[in-house]
Formats: C-alpha cells, sequence, structure tokens
C-alpha cells in the first residue's frame, strides 16, 4: 500500500480500568471451592489471569470477561451472576452514549476498528445521524480491485478556494494566479474543544496527533505558545484576539488561520491574502438556520473555506434547532442550486462522535469534518463534563505524556479512516471527494417510512 | 400453478434441557435458611421448579417459572410456604441479556421454545424485540368476527420454490423458510449437522455457506443447497452436481459490499483443507464476484451453474441497496429461480461494526420494494423471494411474508435454539465459549449433535404453530395467501386502533 494512504498504529494500553457494560458478582459464602469456574468453564481463563489494580483497588474480573455466562450457568450453587454496571449506565449522556464511548476507547487502545460477530444488536433507527444508511453496489466498480484494492481509495481533501477553469494568456501561459489550497489526507481537523482540564499536555498531544497524520488541529491564539511553534505548519491559528497580535514570522509559518464569522471577515481574509498569500483563511462561524444565505454571501465576495459549527449535540443555534445533517443537506444544496457550490470547502462540525458520522455527513454535503470530543475520549476521558465545573478530571487529563495521547488519537483516527474505506468500498467510490453530497447513495429514514409503512394497513 | 401440499409426516417435539446446568430465567427463586424441607413447594409448582433434596428442595427449573403473574394462582409457592422461606425476585443478569433486536425475552422465548416445543407463559414478549422500529412497530391487523375454526391440518405453510415455468423440477418446502449459509470453519461441525439434519427432518433446505461441503452432509444432498460466493472455497463440480438448488451470494446483509473474513485462529487443518488454503492463515472471500461487471455477466453465471446441473434451481443471495428492485429484476432476468434478499441487520461471522449498522437498507423496507416492483413489471409469480437477515421469531417470519417475500431464511436463529448467548465474539480467538461457532475441538464437545438436531426442530415446529395460528385469524388456509398482504399488517407510527375494521395486535 502506498504509505501516503496507511497510518501506522501501535497499541496504547489505558491508563485506567475500562469501565464495562456489566459486572460479574461472585459470592463467597456457600462457594464449595470446586474451581469449575476457574478450571473449566471460562475459555478466557479470566479467573487464571485475575488480579487487583492497585492504583485504583479494582479488581481485574470485570474488564476481561467476554460475557459468556459459562460460569454463571455452571456453577453448583449459582454464587456467579452477572449485572448491569451503573458506572457504565451513567457514561456520557443522551447523545454520547456509552456504547459510543466505550466504541472510541477500544479504537483508541487497540488501533483497530470494532469488529464483531453475530448481527447489529442495536434500535432499528434514531435521531440524527441514526436515520440514514448508505448505498452498496452488488456488483464490480472501479474500485473494486482485489480485497486490497481498498487501500487504493483517496481520502484526499483540499482547503481553499476554487476556480472553475483556468485560463491562458495568447502565449499559452497560465493568466490567472490560482489561489492557494492546503492538502490533507483524511477529511478530518481537529477543533477547539468545548470543554477539557487544563489542556497543556492534550493541546500538544493533539498537535503531535495532527502532525503524525498530516492534518490540522484548530489553536485558539490566546493559548498559543513557544512550545508550539515546532508544530506551526499543523496549526490551524483561531484568531480570538487582534489579528495585528500575531507576529508576522508566525504567520509566514502558518498555511491555515482561523477567523471568526463577522462584517470583519473578508476584510481580514484579504488582508491575509495581500500579505501572505500563500496562506488559507478558513471562516468560522456558527450553523444557524441563515447559514446558507450567508454561506452564499461569503462565496460571492471571495471567501474559499468556512468553518461551521454546530454545538456538541450536532445542534445549530436556534430556538428550534435542526440537526447539523439536515441543515449541511439544506446547505449544500441552497449552493448547489445557485452554481457555487464547487467553489467552496465547507468543513462542518460538533456533534461528531463516530466514524459513521464522518461518511454520513459528507454524503450530506460536508467536504470534510471538524472534531472534538472524541479526540478526548481517545485520551479515556469520559465525557462527565466535571471540568467544566472546575471539578478534577477523574482520569487525570492534565497529567497525559502527550505523546501517549498522540499515539492515542492516531490510533482512533487510523480506525475512523479505515471505517471510511469500508464505506466508500461498499458503495465503490474511489475517492472521498466524490461521496460529497451523494446524497442520491444514501437511504433517508423519513423517506422510506413514508414510502413503505404509511401504505399499509388499508383495504382495497 | 400447483403447489405440492400433501404434508409428509413432520418429526415430533421432544423436549430437551438445556445444556447448562443453570439455565438462564428471567426470574430468581431462591430458598432461605428457615426452610424445614416440608416439601410443599415440591408438590405445588406444576411447572416442575423444584426437586426434592435431602436438606431442602432444590431449585432445579428456575426458568420454567411462571414469576410474578404466579401470585393470583392457588399454588403459588411463596404465599403458601409456611415458613415463609421462598423468595422470588427477577433476575439482575436478564437486564444485560441480548440486546435491542434480540431481547433477553426474544432469547428466553427462543429457549424455552427448543427445550419444551411449547409457546413461553412466563410473560415472555416472544413477538418482538425492542429495537423501535420495522418488525417491532409491525402488528397484524386481525378481522374481528371469527372465521370458521379449521383443524391445523387443514393450513398448509408449504411453498413451491419454482414458480419460473421451466423445464426444471419442482421443489416444494414443508415450511415456508430454509437454512442460510453458515460455513465450516465459521461454525462446527456438529453445529452444521445439526442444521443439515433439522432441515431434512422439517422437509426443507440448508444452505452449506461458503467453505466446502463436509462429507458428513452427502446423506443429506437432498436438503442442501450448496453455496458459491466470491471466494468460491470448497466450490468443485461434484458437489455443484449434488444438491437441488445452487445459492450464489452476491452480498451478505450483514455485510454489504464487503468480502467474508475468517480469522486465522479458526483455520484448522480440516478447515484448511476443505477451502484448499493453509492453517491458521485468515481467509479472505472478495468482494465482489471479480467475473461480474452487469447484469449479462451474472446471466453468464447462472447459466454455467444450469449446464453443470440440468436439475438445480439457481437462488441469488443480494443485499438491500437503494436499488434493491433493480438487483432483483436483473436477477430475474438472469433466469435465477430464487432471489434471496439479505436485509442489513442480517447475522455474520465476523464484520465491521460500521458495516453491520449503516451499510444498506433494512428488510423491511426492501421486501415491500421488491415486491410492489416486481408486480408492476408482471413477474411476481415467475420467481421466489425470499427474505433474510433479521427474522427472530414466528412473527417476523409471517410479517415479513406479509409484506411481501415467500418465505424467509433463517440462520441466527437456530443458533439461539442451541443456547447462543449473542455475546458477539464468535471471531475472537478459540471462537464461540458456547461451542456453536467454533472450530475448536474441545469447544465442540460441548455440544451433541441429537440434542442440537432436535432443539433446533422443537423450535421451528413452534414457529409453524404460531404461523398457523396466524393464518387461520385472517382466514387463510395457505401461507401463500398471506403474500403482500399489506391490508392484513400495520405499523404503530401511521396506524391507530381506532381507525380499523379489524384489531390491532399489541
Amino acid at each position: 500500500m502506498p504509505p501516503k494512504y496507511h497510518i501506522n498504529t501501535s497499541r496504547a494500553a489505558n491508563r485506567f480500568q475500562l469501565i464495562t457494560k456489566s459486572g460479574v458478582m461472585a459470592w463467597e459464602e456457600g462457594c464449595l471451592k470446586c474451581a469449575r469456574c476457574v478450571k473449566k468453564d471460562c475459555v478466557y481463563k479470566v479467573y487464571e489471569k485475575r488480579g487487583l489494580d492497585t492504583r485504583q483497588m479494582l479488581e481485574s474480573l470485570d474488564s476481561v470477561c467476554m460475557d459468556c455466562f459459562r460460569c454463571v450457568q455452571g456453577c453448583p450453587n449459582k454464587l456467579i451472576q452477572k449485572g448491569l454496571n451503573p458506572a457504565y449506565k451513567e457514561l456520557g449522556d443522551h447523545y454520547w452514549t456509552p456504547e459510543i464511548i466505550s466504541g472510541l476507547w477500544y479504537q483508541a487502545e487497540a488501533g483497530r476498528i470494532p469488529v464483531s460477530g453475530g448481527g447489529y444488536g442495536g434500535a432499528f433507527s434514531g435521531p440524527g445521524f441514526d436515520a440514514m444508511w448508505t448505498d452498496m453496489s452488488e456488483i464490480v466498480r472501479p474500485t473494486r480491485d482485489g480485497i486490497h484494492g481498498r487501500e487504493y481509495i483517496s481520502t484526499t481533501v483540499d482547503i481553499g478556494r476554487k476556480v472553475m477553469a483556468l485560463e491562458f494568456d495568447q502565449a499559452g501561459a497560465l493568466s490567472i494566479d490560482p489561489p492557494p489550497v492546503v492538502e490533507i489526507p483524511q477529511p478530518i481537523l481537529f477543533d477547539l474543544l468545548p470543554w477539557s482540564p487544563p489542556r497543556k499536555g492534550i493541546n500538544l498531544a493533539m498537535l503531535e496527533g495532527a502532525r503524525s497524520l498530516g492534518t490540522f488541529a484548530i489553536v485558539r491564539q490566546s493559548e498559543f505558545g513557544p512550545a508550539m511553534e515546532e508544530y506551526l505548519p499543523n496549526i490551524a491559528l483561531y484568531v480570538d484576539g487582534k489579528l495585528s497580535d500575531i507576529s508576522p514570522e508566525i504567520l509566514r509559518k502558518l498555511r491555515l488561520i482561523e477567523i471568526p464569522y463577522g462584517k470583519d471577515a473578508i476584510a481580514a481574509q484579504k488582508k491575509l491574502k495581500e500579505e501572505h498569500p500563500g496562506l488559507v483563511t478558513i471562516i468560522r462561524m456558527e450553523l444557524a438556520p441563515d447559514s446558507s444565505s450567508n454561506v452564499f454571501r461569503l462565496i460571492t465576495e471571495g471567501a474559499g473555506a468556512i468553518h461551521l459549527v454546530a454545538d456538541e449535540y450536532g445542534l445549530e443555534k436556534s430556538d428550534k434547532p435542526l440537526f447539523i445533517k439536515e441543515r449541511m443537506r439544506e446547505i449544500h444544496l441552497h449552493l448547489v442550486d445557485k452554481g457555487v457550490r464547487d467553489q467552496i470547502t465547507l468543513i462542518a462540525g460538533g456533534g461528531i462522535a463516530m466514524a459513521e458520522h464522518v461518511a454520513k455527513l459528507i454524503i450530506c454535503g460536508a467536504d470534510m469534518l471538524s472534531v472534538d470530543i472524541p479526540l478526548l475520549v481517545a485520551m479515556e476521558c469520559r465525557v462527565c463534563r466535571r471540568c467544566k465545573d472546575g471539578i478534577s478530571c477523574p482520569v487525570e487529563l492534565e497529567t497525559i505524556d502527550h505523546l501517549w495521547g498522540a499515539s492515542r488519537i492516531r490510533n482512533l483516527m487510523a480506525g475512523w479512516h479505515n471505517q471510511l474505506l469500508e464505506i466508500l468500498g461498499a458503495m465503490g467510490i474511489r475517492e472521498v471527494r466524490r461521496l460529497r453530497g451523494e446524497m442520491g447513495r444514501a437511504m433517508f429514514f423519513e423517506k422510506l417510512e413514508k414510502d413503505i409503512f404509511s401504505t399499509l394497513g388499508k383495504r382495497g | 400453478m400447483a403447489i405440492n401440499t400433501e404434508t409428509q409426516k413432520l418429526p415430533e417435539i421432544k423436549p430437551l434441557k438445556s445444556r447448562f446446568r443453570n439455565a438462564l430465567s428471567k426470574y430468581r427463586v431462591t430458598i432461605t435458611k428457615s426452610c424445614n424441607n416440608c416439601g410443599l413447594c415440591v408438590t405445588l409448582c406444576p411447572y416442575g421448579v423444584y426437586k426434592a433434596g435431602s436438606k431442602k428442595p432444590r431449585v432445579i427449573a428456575e426458568h420454567l417459572c411462571l414469576g410474578f403473574p404466579c401470585k393470583e394462582k392457588e399454588f403459588y409457592c411463596v404465599n403458601r410456604c409456611p415458613e415463609k422461606a421462598i423468595q422470588l425476585t427477577l433476575n439482575p443478569a436478564f437486564e444485560i441479556l441480548g440486546d435491542k433486536r434480540w431481547s433477553a425475552d426474544l432469547l428466553a422465548s427462543a429457549w424455552h421454545m427448543a427445550e419444551t416445543g411449547e409457546i413461553p407463559y412466563q410473560g415472555l414478549n416472544y413477538k418482538t424485540g425492542n429495537s423501535g422500529g420495522g418488525f417491532d412497530k409491525l402488528r397484524f391487523i386481525f378481522p374481528k368476527e371469527k372465521g370458521p375454526d379449521l383443524p391445523d391440518e387443514e393450513v398448509s405453510t408449504a411453498i413451491e420454490l419454482n414458480r419460473s415455468g421451466d423445464s426444471r423440477p419442482s421443489v416444494t418446502i414443508q415450511v415456508p423458510f430454509y437454512f442460510g449459509g453458515m460455513s465450516f470453519g465459521s461454525v462446527s461441525i456438529v453445529t452444521m449437522l445439526s442444521r443439515v439434519k433439522a432441515a431434512a427432518a422439517l422437509q426443507t433446505f440448508c444452505c452449506t455457506g461458503e467453505g466446502g461441503y463436509p462429507e458428513e452432509l452427502i446423506p443429506y444432498d437432498d436438503h442442501i443447497i450448496t453455496q458459491i460466493a466470491t471466494g468460491l472455497f470448497g466450490v468443485r463440480e461434484e458437489t455443484i452436481k449434488r444438491v437441488r438448488i445452487v445459492e450464489f451470494k452476491y452480498a451478505q446483509g450483514a455485510k454489504p459490499g464487503l468480502g467474508g473474513h475468517l480469522l486465522g485462529d479458526k483455520v484448522t487443518a480440516r478447515v484448511a483443507s476443505m477451502r484448499e488454503a493453509v492453517a491458521g492463515t485468515a481467509l479472505f472471500s472478495p468482494f465482489p464476484f471479480h467475473s461480474v461487471y452487469s447484469v449479462e455477466d451474472h446471466k453468464k453465471h447462472v447459466d454455467w451453474i444450469k449446464e453443470t446441473n440440468y436439475r438445480a434451481l439457481v437462488s441469488v443471495k443480494v443485499s438491500t441497496p437503494s436499488d434493491v428492485d433493480m438487483v432483483a429484476v436483473g436477477s430475474y432476468y438472469a433466469g435465477a429461480h430464487i432471489v434471496q434478499l439479505d436485509g442489513s441487520y442480517g447475522g455474520t461471522g465476523a464484520a465491521p461494526d460500521i458495516a453491520k449498522k449503516n451499510i444498506a437498507m433494512p428488510l423491511e423496507y426492501a421486501v415491500p420494494k421488491v415486491h410492489k416492483f416486481l408486480s408492476e413489471e408482471g413477474i411476481r409469480d415467475k420467481v421466489t423471494i425470499i427474505a433474510s437477515g433479521g427474522i427472530r421469531s414466528a412473527y417476523d417470519m409471517a410479517k415479513a411474508i406479509a409484506l411481501g417475500a415467500d418465505g424467509v431464511c433463517l440462520g441466527t436463529a437456530d443458533l439461539v435454539a442451541l443456547e447462543c448467548i449473542r455475546c458477539h465474539h464468535c471471531e475472537s480467538g478459540r471462537g464461540c465459549a458456547r461451542g456453536i461457532a467454533t472450530t475448536d475441538e474441545e469447544l465442540t464437545k460441548l455440544m451433541e449433535l441429537e440434542w442440537a438436531t432436535q432443539r433446533i426442530i422443537n423450535m421451528y415446529l413452534v414457529w409453524r404453530r404460531q404461523l398457523i395460528a396466524i393464518l387461520k385469524r385472517l382466514g387463510m388456509k395457505s401461507v401463500t395467501e398471506l403474500v403482500g398482504r399489506f391490508d392484513v399488517i400495520g405499523h404503530l407510527d401511521y396506524i391507530k386502533q381506532e381507525d380499523l375494521e379489524g384489531e390491532l395486535e399489541l
């Protein structure tokens, strides 16, 4: 496989014991010491490997148990039981579910995608991203080149304004100056974190992760410090102060800069372009009901890349908020309608929690995405949000070694990359740029339900 | 078209206990120290929960306990116990058992049917799971007035698989289902054989999956569908000639658009020799068929089988993309007798979670879409539609038929009858800890062939009985009358009891 498309992973062990879905409850009283559970029944040798994690004073039993119930069903005195772990149930919230969080932990630790036996065990459908399915093709398409063909699927995307046609002078030389674009190998940027414990180490882990993946981490100007200078080629600096406070040396080394949406945004972009022609400017705006008209106006005024940000549940800013997937569909189709969609790079973020969300949001019209919370979860965050209230982090995120954090982030992103390839491969699409806006290759719950189920039960 | 409805004798139910010492149950029954061993509970309980013991009675079958509804009965042991020594509680393990699709109730119901050959009475929901959509929100609408009460023997559950009108033989199965492909390698030889033997007993078929045709299967040739999938593992001319149905697997619902993957640990010497591969190496079945670029190429595939075996019917197993209706037409055009639609929530030995959840559409959409389209094209009568991928109960089966399938194909439910617990670890290490989806010699020994065969037979005989009961309530004499009857089925989000002439079953 060309190295360009491959992400090396290596196992990066958990620092804290996993919170698993269920726990083993074994009563000592009445135990016959027959050792049946240890010797005979447990295929996974859970009881033999049993130990105590002295750091947390936790039994190892639960984290290695594979839920086969052999010991429960084998114990002559019925002394072993399994029960739901209350700590698991309390992970995250309605959106950042325990299943999502533990799935992210697995990928960040193992650097592998979740594979399992048996069919899907989840809900038929759900809100948001769970209300769509992606397409597949039964027979050969160009991507399908043996089992390794999938590795030649390109996930590269470009950030920046695109010219729709090249123009040449009489002598045959290029007569226009195409604006710069920044190419990244995976359609994912690392976004500002909505909350976290003090993030000196966290920032460095994200930057190291971004560097090793060839992508960018968005860093607040106010948090930028000398320790980050070596990462400048992988930083998208977010201007949360005065543009004039950023030194020209730093701007020279930057390739991406992000400025907030506002009346001065286009003027700031122009100024940056004049002084640093190679720098690509992204305009960051909150996703809202009027986004499509605002985006269209920005395009006519010369914007090249717009970062649309929803909240951490994927909701836009409104009293009756639309979910990011719905709003992006509307924006994309509006721009297609206006004939300007291909000129702009749309980056969408907020509520991106799983690999499937990447593919689905691109289908709904984003060129690429920004992720935030999953990067923290990669470093064992439990989405308890206690840091928001200044309470100490249960997994001591402020103390992480940034290289460990970076390898966890790389593992997770490698997993997401691989899963994106699964989706693209099944659809027979050779590059992620062609996935953008392919709504005809997706199936939407609302439409299918109405088409199929509303006609049932009628006589005649 | 004449359907052979002459029912040969179906096998009998023989009750068979769990292979494990403690069956998993919804309720827990415990006898405390204050028991004076009077033995009253042993004589009271009609379900056989207790057995007399030397110091106190033993609780031997909690899973047969009626549970809290027993309070109303005069034999309720908890109240009658003179020492108040009996405690009845919910089993905490029941909370973590199963998942949204296969709820703990559905699992326990399947175990109950496989063990006793009876419909569960313990307050278990044996009709629907908790997935919140699809089958779990579809309900039958039964007419209010009862029709004449037919004897069960007069209701036919047989279906004809060759509806093409060509010169190939008629193949009738006595139940509207057959068993889907699970390869030797993904499951043990005992599992494979038990499914085949049960299929033969129920006068239907079982598919080999893609992993060869072990010689133990030869006595059951007439009840076997051999599969040709993209890896062509174990496909030989003589195996194609041996059977009455040959199946092309284009795609699989659990991992649509992706190939098969047998992890190295499960590739034992025997599995490897069957597949002409090397033991211990992971085996990939690539996706898709690289000889098929068009419907015309697909037709060549079908012709190839028809040439090799002049009496075989050809089945084409496909997944459910957005254009599944066109895929079905294409398969028909190419000469397939059977089109199997494998919905996206179907089973597998191993697949990426992202594929299982997201790629291709659920069966509940695909079946009516295809049925309508083929009907409009005027070819619905010429092809048999088999639905698979997420059929968990007799009710799912009946709903799939009402949505437009002629019959269904089953897999996971068989394994649940063998006490699969849906831990989802079929793929790892030595494979299934419960001795079903494994090739490990020691684990394979956890299950006896006769036991396994009978468990599958028991459960499906109950399914058949439930199907007959549904047909009778709808006033139908044959399962073929139920096909595509959109009017007898409603979706809870779109239909209200008060708007109906019939009775919505809740």
